[in-house]
Parts: C-alpha cells; sequence; structure tokens
C-alpha cells in the first residue's frame, strides 16, 4: 500500500510545487505544494479567503504566481497563455457561473468543444464539407454531454434565463465538452438542496469513473468533500494546514480550528 | 419583490429558442420570398429607384459588415467609413490606373481591407467599449484628409478625386446599366449574406459570441481572444471594403468628402435600426438610411435633419430592438394565427 502510493506520487498528474500570489498586500497564496494523482478526486477546502478561487486561477493562467511552479505531467504550465490551457487537459467551472449568457445551452457546449477543434474562418463561412463533417461528429458528441447531465430538455434555452443551479450544470456540461484529464470544480454545489447535493456527489464519482477524468473539488460542503474526495487538502489564509484523506484531514486540529475560529469572527 | 416574480416568470416559461444559428439569420422560406422580392424589383421601378436600391444593397453589405464586428464579437466602430473608403479607392485606382476588370477589383479590395482591418484591430486589442469606439472614430475623422495627402496624389486625384466608367451589362445582355449593376450588387450581397450566417453559426462564430458575452470564460475554453477579435476586424473590414469598392462603381465616382465620420455614423445609425446581431436587420437598416432622409426631405426642406432625428427618435422608441423585433412580433402573431 505505502509503496503503491510511493510509486504513484513519483508520477503525479499535477504538481503543484511552493505556489505564492500576493495581491498588493495581501498574500492569497502563501508557499503551497501538493500533487494530483491521476484518477483522484481531490477535495480543497478551506474558510473564506482561504486562497481556494486564487488557486484554480493560477491554475487557469488567470492570475500570475510571484513564486513557485505548476506542473502538468512533468511540463511548467506558467509558460502558457491562458487560451493554451484548454488543450493541455485542464478544464474548470467558476464559483460564480461565467456561462456566455446570450448563448444557448447548447452553443455554450458547443464552445466548450473549441479546444478539440479544428477550423479557420474562410471554411468556416464557405462551409466545405470537413466543416459539415466536423460539425456532424461536434452534434453528436455535444448531444451526449447533455443527455449525460439531463439538460437536453434545455439545450434551446438562452443560458442567462436558467435558474442558478440549471447554469452550474450547463458550466459542468461545458467544461466536460473540453474532454479534460483534469476537472477543476469551484464550488459546484452552490444553491443545490441536500438530496441534489448527494446527487451531485454521486455524478462527480462517476464522471472521475466513466470519463475518467482526475477531479479537483472545491467545496465548502464538508459532507459532499468528505464522502466524495480520495484525498484532501486544506488552506487557510493562503497556507496549506492539512492534507491527507478524508478522516485525517477533517480530525486535524489546526483545520478544527481555522474553521471554529472563522465561525466566531 | 416585482424583479424576482418576472424572473420566476421567465424561468418558470418554455424556454426559447436561442441557437446563435437560428436568432441571426431568417428562415429558408422567408429568405426566399425575400430574395424573389428583390429579383423582381427593378422591373416596377424608374431606372433612378433601381440605383437607390442599389446602394440600399450596398450599404446593407456594409451594415452587414458592422453587424458582424458588434452583434458578432461585440466590438464598436465608428470607424467603418474608413475600410468603406479604403474598398472604393482601391477598386477606382485598379480600375482606372491598371484597367483591372471591375469585378476582379472587388476580392482585391477585400484582400486590403482585410490587412488594414486585422492591422488597425491589433492596437485596438487594448481597448474596449467607448475607447475603441473612440479610436475608430479618429480613425473615420483623419481618413478624408489623408486621402487628400498631396503624396498619393498621382493615384487619388486629391481633393477632385477620381471618376470611374459604368460598366455595361456582359455578353450583350438586353437589360440597361442600373439594372445590370444592381443585379451584379445582389448577387455579391447574397454571397457575403450566406457566408457571414455560415461564418456565425460555426466554430470560429461561436468564439466571436463567446468572446463578446465572456472573455475570461472564453480564454478559459481555449479561444484565442485577441486572434479572434483581430480576426473579426479584419473580416468586417473586408466586407465593407467589397461595399466600398461597389460603391464607387455604382457612384462612377470617389473623392475624400464622400468617405466623412457622417458615413460611419449612417451605418451604425443603419445597425441599430435593423436590430444589432441580427444579419437580415442589415438591409432594413439600409433601406432607413438611404430612404429615410428623402422622407424627411419631402416633409419640410429646410428642417429636413430635424425631421429625420424625429423619426429615428420614434422608431428606437417604439422598437429599441429594430428591425429584428418587428420580425419577432410578426412570427409571434403568425404562430398564434396557426396555432
Ligand atoms: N483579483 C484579486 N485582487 C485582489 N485580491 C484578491 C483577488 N482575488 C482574490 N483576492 C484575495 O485573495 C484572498 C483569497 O481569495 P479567494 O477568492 O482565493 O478565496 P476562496 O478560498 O476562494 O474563498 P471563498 O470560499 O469565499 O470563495 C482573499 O483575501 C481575496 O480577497
Ligand atoms: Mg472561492
Amino acid at each position: 500500500m505505502t509503496e503503491d502510493r510511493l510509486a504513484q506520487s513519483h508520477n503525479p498528474l499535477l504538481s503543484v510545487r511552493d505556489l505564492s500570489v500576493a495581491f498588493g498586500g495581501i498574500v492569497a497564496l502563501n508557499g503551497v505544494s501538493f500533487d494530483m494523482q491521476r484518477g483522484h478526486i481531490l477535495g480543497l477546502i478551506g474558510p473564506n479567503g482561504a486562497g481556494k478561487t486564487t488557486l484554480f486561477n493560477c491554475l487557469s493562467r488567470l492570475y500570475q504566481p510571484s513564486k513557485g511552479d505548476i506542473l502538468m505531467e512533468g511540463a511548467s504550465i506558467l509558460t502558457r497563455p491562458p487560451y493554451r490551457i484548454a488543450e493541455i487537459g485542464i478544464s474548470r467551472t467558476f464559483q460564480n457561473v461565467a456561462l456566455f449568457p446570450n448563448l444557448s445551452v447548447i452553443d455554450n457546449v458547443r464552445v466548450g468543444t473549441h479546444s478539440r477543434s479544428n477550423g479557420n474562418i474562410v471554411s468556416d463561412s464557405l462551409k466545405l464539407g470537413q466543416v459539415r463533417r466536423a460539425e456532424a461528429a461536434l452534434e453528436r458528441k455535444v448531444d451526449e454531454i447533455l443527455g449525460y447531465l439531463g439538460l437536453r430538455g434545455v439545450a434551446h434555452a438562452v443560458a442567462a434565463e436558467l435558474p442558478f443551479v440549471t447554469q452550474k450544470r450547463v458550466e459542468l456540461a461545458r467544461a466536460l465538452a473540453a474532454e479534460p484529464k483534469i476537472l477543476l470544480l469551484d464550488e459546484p454545489a452552490g444553491g443545490l438542496n441536500h438530496d441534489e447535493v448527494h446527487g451531485l456527489g454521486e455524478l462527480i464519482r462517476r464522471i472521475r469513473k466513466e470519463r475518467e477524468m482526475t477531479v479537483l473539488l472545491v467545496e465548502h460542503h464538508m459532507g459532499l468533500v468528505m464522502s466524495t474526495a480520495d484525498h484532501v487538502v486544506a488552506l487557510n489564509f493562503g497556507r496549506k494546514i492539512a492534507e491527507g484523506t478524508p478522516s485525517q484531514v477533517q480530525s486535524d486540529p489546526q483545520v478544527i480550528e481555522a474553521y471554529l475560529g472563522n465561525k466566531n469572527r | 419583490m416585482m424583479v424576482d416574480a418576472s424572473r420566476k416568470a421567465i424561468s418558470d416559461a418554455p424556454p426559447s429558442d436561442a441557437d446563435a444559428a437560428r436568432t441571426m439569420r431568417l428562415g429558408t422560406g422567408t429568405s426566399l420570398v425575400i430574395l424573389l422580392l428583390l429579383l423582381v424589383a427593378p422591373l416596377l421601378v424608374k431606372n433612378f429607384i433601381v440605383f437607390q436600391l442599389t446602394t440600399v444593397l450596398i450599404y446593407g453589405i456594409a451594415i452587414l459588415a458592422l453587424n458582424i464586428l458588434t452583434g458578432g464579437s461585440g466590438q464598436f466602430s465608428l470607424g467603418q467609413s474608413a475600410f468603406y473608403a479604403l474598398g472604393a479607392y482601391t477598386s477606382a485606382i485598379l480600375i482606372e490606373h491598371a484597367g483591372v476588370n471591375y469585378a476582379l477589383t472587388l476580392p482585391i479590395s477585400g484582400i486590403v481591407c482585410f490587412a488594414a482591418g486585422f492591422l488597425f484591430g491589433l492596437p485596438a486589442l487594448r481597448l474596449s467599449g467607448v475607447y475603441l469606439a473612440l479610436a475608430t472614430f479618429a480613425l473615420a475623422v483623419a481618413t478624408p484628409q489623408l486621402l487628400k495627402l498631396g503624396a498619393l496624389e498621382p493615384w487619388t486625384g486629391g481633393v477632385q478625386g477620381l471618376v470611374v466608367d459604368k460598366p455595361d451589362a456582359p455578353f450583350g445582355l438586353p437589360v440597361s446599366q442600373d439594372a445590370w449593376l444592381y443585379y451584379f450588387t445582389l448577387a455579391i450581397a447574397v454571397a457575403i449574406y450566406i457566408a457571414s450566417v455560415n461564418l456565425l453559426s460555426s466554430r470560429s462564430g461561436r468564439a466571436m459570441m463567446a468572446i463578446r458575452d465572456n472573455e475570461i470564460a472564453a480564454s478559459a475554453m481555449g479561444i484565442n481572444v485577441a486572434l479572434y477579435k483581430t480576426l473579426t476586424f479584419g473580416v468586417s473590414a473586408a466586407i465593407t471594403g467589397i461595399a466600398g469598392g461597389l460603391g464607387a462603381i455604382a457612384v462612377q465616382f470617389v473623392a475624400p468628402d464622400s468617405f466623412t465620420i457622417q458615413l460611419a455614423i449612417a451605418l451604425f445609425l443603419g445597425m441599430v435600426v435593423g436590430g444589432v446581431g441580427w444579419l437580415p436587420g442589415s438591409l432594413v437598416g439600409a433601406a432607413f438610411i438611404v430612404f429615410i432622409p428623402n422622407v424627411a426631405e419631402s416633409i419640410s426642406k429646410g428642417l429636413s435633419g430635424a425631421v429625420f432625428g424625429v423619426l429615428l427618435l420614434v422608431v428606437i422608441f417604439l422598437v429599441p430592438d429594430g428591425a429584428r423585433q418587428v420580425a419577432q412580433a410578426c412570427r409571434s402573431v403568425i404562430g398564434r394565427r396557426k396555432g
């Protein structure tokens, strides 16, 4: 078992190494390191302002770290512009939902396939044979994803007109359409009721298994993280305060302190 | 409370059909009817009106180009007159100085303007919204003066401009020059319209609209925001340039003062009247900017500008979404009758 772990950790899918980010005086991330193993669901927890979304934004190359590195399959991603992250297999959802509000659900998901398709304005304008064939293949793929997430009924609705919870699901569909190796989910349970959270946990595990994705899950809903994640990293004030199995992290005194201390504030 | 209730009403309503590919164009049946009307129109009116209809088609192409830029990628431009002028001069110079066939000058004007638009789009990347509009405004203001430059005079004809020969109908077809020009322009307009619908409903078009809606999410999906923004500028400029080339051939004359900021504003206005992002509206917008000034003049010679302004305000108040809104209303009325 330990040997197995060791062998795995030599070859992580993603490595965050000593990552620091500062905004003026605020240190949002401070020397954070952890590895993500292929096929794992990694829970990332921490009180408000701990730096979870900031870490996501570094992975999407929206924020430039002041120190440290991020390695995807051994290669640094920090040399890439933001639009060249999807192609190496990192796809995300946003905490506050960042859909294309005026586009239909199906068009949102179609945009999700951008990094997995080719084309240019000339052949697209002329609708050449290869464009038609590519669109046909894309339609099958998009329809499969809509069906997978139960979104076929709203496929042609304008994204902005849908309830928040449905929008979150559309965002998940869009992220899946990019066929990522790593799926980054920033508080996917926001706005869900108890039963729906349970269903979401199952869905995330199914996605990992059936679509062979590694998941980085940011969630405040402790029940969801503890029941879904294989491994948990806890942040507080930009620092990693604990890492381990869900039960290890849950019983870690620093984690308990961070959450209790936060509640008292 | 009220807002909440209406939001709920929206989310409970059956989802509207909103695919980009469908919302920006007309159905095949309607399109064919309109095409038929456009085909027979010249047979029913005097030659002078045929010329005006040609002008409507040409402005329609230019407004379509602006619609791709603004409706498609969310970028504003008050500088379309500059690309229109560049296209017009390119065609005029090629026809008059190099003896190139008028039809062949159009793709060249398109390519020249694509390059110009792409290059202008590069610095414009740093600007957005109002600031981009201002930068393009400056371009429009500078253009007539640049065209008057002494150094360019051997080609441009300076303040005098250039006279362009009017083409005859080919193969001895028994139609007047005006009618030929109309059908020639119509063929190009239809081709550009179809290509534009194809473009906007393709992967590239979706990338443009994704950028319009949310740049950060677009780049997270792998879209090279800078590239697509400049490409859209290039495409829009290319189409505007083709319209400009057609304009030079139709009017048989190019001169710096034909391409002032007023032209850019008229095109912008036409886009709004037609409905931003709705490609068929470009034709309605073009008809508005060609015919409504005449209507205004017939109402009051001295105050034609003011009358035009009032008519414009009426349109904006009654149908803020322009012709698109009228079309939607018609469709729902017809749908109810049928249902
Ligand atoms: N763009 C920014 N500019 C300035 N400060 C920022 C920026 N983004 C994040 N921060 C700050 O960095 C810290 C970490 O924020 P972050 O959003 O990463 O927290 P989080 O763990 O995602 O919290 P939450 O659970 O509330 O979403 C906060 O203090 C926040 O105010
Ligand atoms: Mg957050």
